[in-house]
């Protein structure tokens, strides 16, 4: 019993820790399906969670709260789409200013805001039952967005392969010339899919502050953006694989409470650098095979469009 | 059928399209007839594809008016082109290649039906014209001519009145050319108009019943081509008398400056071709013309001889008797070998640098560094050099690559590989894209190279140029070379089959 | 009337130097309408950004004493971005050399070695070096891009130094402050200064600049990024190496970034804590954007930079904002300049309403 115990928390806390990282990430992918490398969304995340915090605790609704981080994330990600499709910036060093203006402006939104506790979400939804056994406890851990995760990438995958605006996001993607001869609008269709992965990220950040952790403080956030761009790479932008890499670094960013739970005592310093090493030991062993990421990447990716018409 | 008495299917007048600094295309007025094939002749640059993008609605022009039998309209976007009964099919195919067949053909219908129901029509139409295309296959696996094969289909599919093709036959061997006439004449007899734009005079010839020539943007003249000379339609299309270049007598049993035995080289890009079994010679003071459809090796076959891919062994590649199929570009430039890449901008030369820089990029080994330094001086006479010797029109070294022609870059970076003396010269597409007279001067430093006692290997998708300045003529089929052969012995029909990927033994008898 | 972004027939290099300086126009503007939302009066917050600092001595030499990391980091990015090598972790190597130098201090101090100094100086760049090549080795080995492996060791940095300052170096008499023991006085750099900051690191990198501009404008090397980062096809058929270039400025990136890390905890800090960078790692990359990747123009943007870090110290003390303030204008700064870059390669055309209105009536 106490082995299952265990198991079912382990399971509890990966889906949780993966939830951001699934967020963001599927935003991503669809940005860098149509074409666009948005390395800002470390900074959108920020923005969504001061924004969603903020939101809920000053209206008491999260809903709002988790509206206003998506409208946040989607913003900064319309300035993005401003510099790096109509004015045609570098779209790295874009993302880069993306991220940097994030960490400062979510800490300057934020600063009267920190330290103020919140109610999770998910002890929002489910109060009565809070005398129930140790499991139910841990599966009332999954809120609605961790379930909202678990379908994200089911509906990610059905949209690319199998709507039509799937596939004219992946003919952006792949060649904005031959879209834009053929009569698709490359910006129209590329805002969108920029906006979109705003919104994600403006939610995975959200979810942090009113959820996860819940509470605001600067740069929580800690790099899971630069996490979940690396694992658009390793997913070879592929929902399912994608789906599968969060999952596993949610596993990996719980090493402490493992540790903990085998009775281990290593610094928590130490235990800190597990994500950070896995990403860059994932991101070695996709990219060994340079052929294969070449052929699955979008092959318009990174590359600004200027129609000459 | 009367045509006279239609309106005309297409007419344009007084078309004025600007970009930046230039009048792409300055009043121009055509009329196509139903069921005509009306060629559009013209150099680059003269306008040809500006016209087209109007047409098809890529572009808006800023004064003129288009007619669609007889009735004044407006084309703001492809959509409205196609909905009118208007198809292309580009010169660069405008098809999506990590798709397939079918999908890239739902994409340029813009409608939305299933997949499988297009599969059927695809088929259905593939069937009657006598085009074998395979609606589920990704398009990366496709060779040029099933490529251009999808275009049409896709055009056909809906039932076009007027079908645009631009450049049709650069990518396709002379008898995959003979087939696509029949298609166009088939499409024609049935009441579809056809726009053909080449440069190819002999096939606008044989193919076409009407002629608009280009020149600087505007109209310079039309003709019947069945019955104009190819001299007088080129000489409409250069604007004076057409030079020629001049080939002094080939030195003959030179020395051996290029020897390849054996050399087998699979591709480190995803849908490369693999190099099987290449063997070939060149001596000083031959010209060596390699012709072959665009992805059976070209690209590959350079690399490795230029230094840029390795190869398993040393002496597979022998520059001027050296081994170096290990040694790496730079070693092999002091070697005394040059190389003339197919990209102009962004291989051969660099958009943003200066002449100056861009004539080091290849010169540094000889002299130019010092304690590892540049030598800015001699590098500036180095460019200096070159622009005055190849007349390159420039505004001087500190002119940025991005500023030049096409055919001006070109001349530049021929300069630049010739002027360091090389014992052999590769040049891939020299004369690709750019304008009648730069490509007759870049012909002559070729062969006057050559008659200097040098060894020249072309690769080229144009088989006139390589039957008028080749020595030996080999070709290059799914990566395996055919045994070069003298080019006065050889006929373009032979060289024709060979590009097809038939190897002489087993072909060209009973197919000829 | 529309208006239309038109390609221009070459880069307006007027354009290049016009457009950091409207950048900065810009985000005064913008600084004033953020004060203005916060509640401020923007005449008297802006004056102490950027006025009051440069009064004082002591506060120009604040000023060259935050430029020097700033200028150090922004060089060697810049040199990495000639390449289209990204190097993001600036912050990261910062951090190893500090720990790397800041161990040569603290195991060697005290005894009046006479190479303490200059064996402090060689482990920050050493460290800065170490750290930038296993990312050097993951992209030339393994393809892995640099941008995310440079950043994710950034956070290992971090937590390495968060470790051996809670841990095996943390000074047992610190009444338990995770911080190390202060550094000997023999460990310390030498002022330039009396009654200032301002240590010899300042001159270290004043003669980077015209070292990387001979390195990037007048040799073969210097060259070699060049092409490489202009055009890698083009490399490719001059026979450069691109692992070589990727090693050689991640490498230089590394090592003076690492200089500047040791630079900081032996100069004004004397010691190892948690955090010893407000963020210079990656406030560089907008020092070497500003600066137009070219050293002299980073030279006067690492001040702007410095300046803004000052300016924003200031206002935290005498208007009670946050320090949040400094990395808004920092981002605020980077996007303008983005957005003005624009007009090098393009010029906004005016389409005229009659050439579209007449074709619509046709």
């Amino acid at each position: 019993m106490h082995e299952l115990e265990i198991a079912v928390a382990i399971l509890v806390a990966t889906l949780r820790a993966a939830t951001p990282l699934v967020l963001a990430g599927f935003g991503e992918l669809i940005a860098e399906r149509s074409g666009v490398l948005n390395l800002g969304v470390e900074g959108m995340m920020l923005m969504g969670a001061s924004v969603g915090f903020i939101g809920t605790v000053a209206t008491g609704s999260p809903i709002i709260g988790l509206l206003l981080a998506m409208l946040a994330g989607a913003a900064l990600a319309m300035v993005f789409g401003v510099l790096t499709l109509s004015l045609m910036a570098n779209q790295v060093a874009t993302g880069l200013a993306l991220t940097i203006f994030g960490v400062g402006f979510s800490a300057l939104v934020g600063v009267k805001w920190i330290g103020i506790p919140l109610e999770g979400i998910a002890t929002d939804i489910w109060p009565s039952l809070s005398s129930s056994s140790p499991i139910v406890q841990q599966l009332m851990l999954l809120d609605p967005i961790v379930w909202l995760a678990v379908l994200v990438p089911f509906l990610i995958h059905r949209f690319i392969y199998r709507t039509r605006a799937g596939l004219v996001l992946r003919a952006v993607g792949e060649s904005h010339d031959v879209a834009h001869a053929l009569g698709y609008s490359v910006l129209k269709i590329r805002y969108l899919a920029v906006a979109f992965g705003g919104a994600m990220s403006g939610l995975a950040g959200a979810y942090l502050s009113l959820a996860y952790t819940p509470m605001w403080s600067e740069n929580m956030v800690a790099g899971r953006g630069w996490i979940a761009l690396a694992l658009v790479v390793f997913s070879t932008w592929k929902p399912a694989w994608l789906a599968l890499g969060s999952l596993l670094f949610g596993f990996v960013t719980i090493a402490q409470f493992q540790a903990e739970a085998l009775g281990l005592a290593l610094s928590p310093h130490l235990l800190a650098m597990l994500p950070y090493l896995a990403t860059i030991v994932v991101l070695v062993l996709i990219s060994r095979d340079a052929t294969r990421l070449k052929l699955n990447a979008p092959a318009a990716l990174g590359r600004p469009f200027h129609a000459t018409a | 059928m009367n045509a006279s008495a239609l309106p005309p299917r297409l007419r344009l007048t007084g078309i004025v399209k600007r970009y930046a600094a230039t009048l792409a295309n300055d009043g121009v007025s055509l009329s196509i007839a139903p069921g005509e094939i009306h060629a559009l002749l013209g150099e680059n640059g003269a306008g040809k594809s500006t016209l087209v993008k109007i047409i098809y609605g890529v572009a808006r022009p800023d004064a003129g008016t288009i007619e669609w039998e007889g009735k004044e309209i407006n084309i703001p976007d492809p959509n409205a082109a196609r909905r009118l009964g208007v198809g292309m099919v580009f010169q660069h195919f405008s098809l999506f290649e990590s798709l397939t067949v079918a999908e890239n053909i739902a994409l340029g219908l813009g409608a939305t039906e299933s997949i499988a129901d297009l599969t059927t029509r695809i088929a259905a139409v593939a069937r009657r014209y006598g085009l074998a295309v395979e609606p589920g296959r990704h398009v990366h696996h496709l060779s040029v001519g099933e490529r251009q094969r999808v275009e049409i289909v896709r055009c056909l599919l809906q039932s076009p009145r007027l079908l645009i093709m631009d450049e049709p036959t650069s990518v396709l061997t002379p008898q995959e050319a003979e087939g696509l006439f029949d298609v166009l004449r088939r499409l024609a007899a049935e009441g579809c108009s056809v726009l053909y734009i080449s440069h190819k005079l002999e096939e606008i010839k044989a193919l076409c019943e009407h002629a608009t020539v280009l020149r600087a943007g505007r109209v310079v003249g039309e003709c019947d081509p069945r019955i104009a000379s190819e001299q007088q339609m080129a000489e409409m299309m250069i604007g004076g008398a057409l030079p020629v270049a001049h080939r002094s007598a080939p030195l003959h049993e030179g020395k051996p400056c290029l020897q390849v035995s054996k050399l087998t080289l699979a591709s480190d890009e995803p849908f490369g071709t693999t190099l099987r079994d290449i063997s070939l010679q060149l001596r000083d003071g031959q010209i060596l013309g390699i012709a072959g459809v665009a992805g059976n090796g070209q690209k590959e076959l350079l690399a490795a001889l230029a230094g840029e891919r390795r190869a398993p062994q040393a002496d597979s590649v022998l520059v001027c008797g050296t081994p170096a199929g290990h040694l790496g570009p730079t070693a092999r430039r002091r070697l005394g070998l040059s190389f003339i890449p197919e990209e102009r901008l962004g291989r051969g030369a660099i958009a943003e640098f200066p002449l100056s820089e861009n004539g080091l990029l290849t010169a540094y080994p000889h002299g130019f560094v010092r304690a590892g330094l540049i030598r800015y001086g001699a590098v500036n006479k180095y460019a200096a050099g070159i622009i005055k010797r190849f007349a390159v029109k420039a505004s001087g070294i500190d002119a940025r690559g991005s500023s030049l022609s096409g055919g001006n870059m070109q001349k530049f970076i021929v300069g630049r590989e010739i002027g360091t003396n090389p014992r052999v010269l590769l040049a891939a597409h020299p004369t690709w894209g750019v304008d009648i007279g730069a490509a007759i001067a870049i012909r002559q430093a070729l062969m006057d190279l050559a008659a200097a006692g040098s060894g020249v290997l072309v690769v080229s998708e144009d088989l006139a140029e390589l039957f008028e300045i080749s020595d030996f003529i080999a070709v290059l089929s799914g990566g395996r070379l055919s045994a070069p052969k003298p080019a006065r012995e050889t006929t373009v029909e032979e060289v024709g089959l060979l590009m097809g990927g038939r190897m002489a033994a087993e072909g060209a008898a009973h197919a000829l | 009337m529309r208006y239309r972004l038109e390609a221009r027939a070459r880069p307006a290099q007027a354009m290049v130097w016009l457009s950091p300086v409207l950048a900065a126009a810009l985000s005064v503007i913008g600084i004033s309408v953020l004060f203005a939302v916060l509640g401020r009066n923007p005449v008297q917050a802006l004056d102490v950004l950027f006025i009051q600092p440069l009064e004082t001595l002591d506060g120009l030499a604040e000023l060259a004493l935050k430029a020097t990391p700033l200028l150090l980091c922004a060089i060697g990015i810049a040199i990495g971005c000639r390449a289209e090598v990204w190097n993001i972790g600036a912050e990261g190597q910062f951090t190893v050399g500090a720990i790397a130098g800041g161990g040569v201090a603290l195991t060697f101090g005290g005894h009046d070695y006479w190479w303490l100094q200059p064996a402090m100086l060689l482990a920050g760049i050493g460290g800065g070096m170490a750290w930038a090549a296993i990312p050097a080795l993951l992209k030339t080995k393994f393809n892995a891009h640099e941008i995310l492996t440079t950043l994710m060791l950034t956070y290992v940095a971090i937590q390495l130094l968060g470790y051996v300052v809670h841990g095996p170096w943390k000074d047992p008499e610190g009444y338990s402050f995770p911080q190390t023991k202060q550094f000997a006085p023999d460990a310390m750099l030498p002022m330039l200064i009396d009654e200032t900051r301002l240590h010899i690191g300042a001159m270290f990198a004043l003669a980077s600049v015209p070292l990387a501009a001979l390195l990037l404008g007048r040799s073969m090397m210097g060259f070699r990024i060049r092409t490489v980062g202009a055009a890698p096809a083009a490399a490719r058929y001059a026979g450069f190496s691109r692992n070589t270039v990727v090693w050689v400025c991640l490498l230089l990136s590394g090592g003076l970034a690492g200089l500047a890390g040791i630079f900081e905890v032996a100069g004004p800090d004397g010691q190892l804590t948690p955090v010893i960078s407000p963020g210079y790692g990656f406030a560089a990359i907008i020092v070497a954007f500003l600066g137009r990747l070219n050293p002299f123009g980073i030279l006067f943007s690492s001040l702007l930079m410095a300046l803004l870090y000052l300016g924003g110290e200031g206002l935290q003390v005498s208007m009670q904002l946050p320090i949040a303030v400094t990395g808004t204008i920092q981002g605020m700064l980077l996007f303008f300049l983005l957005a003005a870059d624009v007009f090098i390669n393009y010029r906004v055309r005016r389409v005229p309403a009659r050439a579209a209105r007449a074709l619509t009536h046709a």
